[in-house]
């Protein structure tokens, strides 16, 4: 009885398994970013409007640019705002 | 070297239908007098703002994309700046990607609204005419 409840313990079962992030724009092929396309970047910003990291998003260095480029010519032409509060 | 650009400015909301579309042609004359070639134009018509601009709230948005001279560029922003209506304005270069983007939204784009239009813009045509419009 004690051996087995010292087994669980010793192999403690996965809470969270972690899954592995990946660049979407990789995975599905896009090659160009749309300024123009508000709703889809407005995955790529938290509430308050702010660009969202590498390390939280998973998307590639490469795509990262690209994101971070259409994020700022659509703030510029008011499509999505600088500070927002509750965007979400 | 002719290179495509897109080009996207905001009216003031102020303007009337008749002034809207003569700043437009104002803009489609500058172009073609500098041997600008129109590839596709797109009025958004009127937008709310995520921010007020000049006190403004809305705006008529109209997308214009042509081929051009690179020189073309700092001639037609200069207008933009003198312009009084214009609240915002963009010129950005496309690259292969985008142009394929643009070619491939547009032909979904046209076969939802009008089935009589043009199904697929040719991709890599010179002389394509104005689709739209």
């Amino acid at each position: 009885m004690a051996n087995e409840s010292e087994i669980k313990y010793l192999t403690p079962v996965a809470v969270n398994t972690e899954r592995k992030k990946y660049c979407r724009f990789k995975k599905s092929g896009i090659k160009y970013i749309d300024y123009k396309d508000a709703d889809f970047l407005l995955k790529f910003v938290n509430e308050q409007g702010k660009i969202l990291p590498r390390r939280l998003t998973g998307t590639s260095n490469k795509y990262q640019k690209k994101v971070a480029q259409a994020v700022k010519r659509a703030r510029h032409l008011a499509l999505m705002p600088y500070v927002a509060d509750l965007l979400k | 070297m002719v290179n495509q650009y897109e080009t996207v400015f905001i009216m003031t909301p102020v303007l009337s239908d008749q002034q809207i579309k003569e700043t437009v042609k104002k803009y489609q004359k500058i172009l073609s007098d500098n041997n600008a070639e129109i590839v596709f134009e797109h009025n958004w018509g009127m937008r709310k703002l995520a921010y007020p601009i000049q006190k403004k709230t809305t705006g008529f948005y109209y997308l214009i994309e042509f081929k051009a001279e690179g020189s073309v560029i700092a001639k037609l922003e200069t207008y933009y700046k003198r312009d009084e209506t214009l609240l915002r304005f963009l010129t950005v270069a496309l690259d292969k990607h985008a142009i394929a983007y643009n070619e491939k939204k547009r032909a979904n784009g046209l076969k939802g609204q009008q089935a009589k239009k043009e199904q697929k813009p040719e991709v890599n045509n010179v002389e394509s005419k104005n689709e739209e419009e």
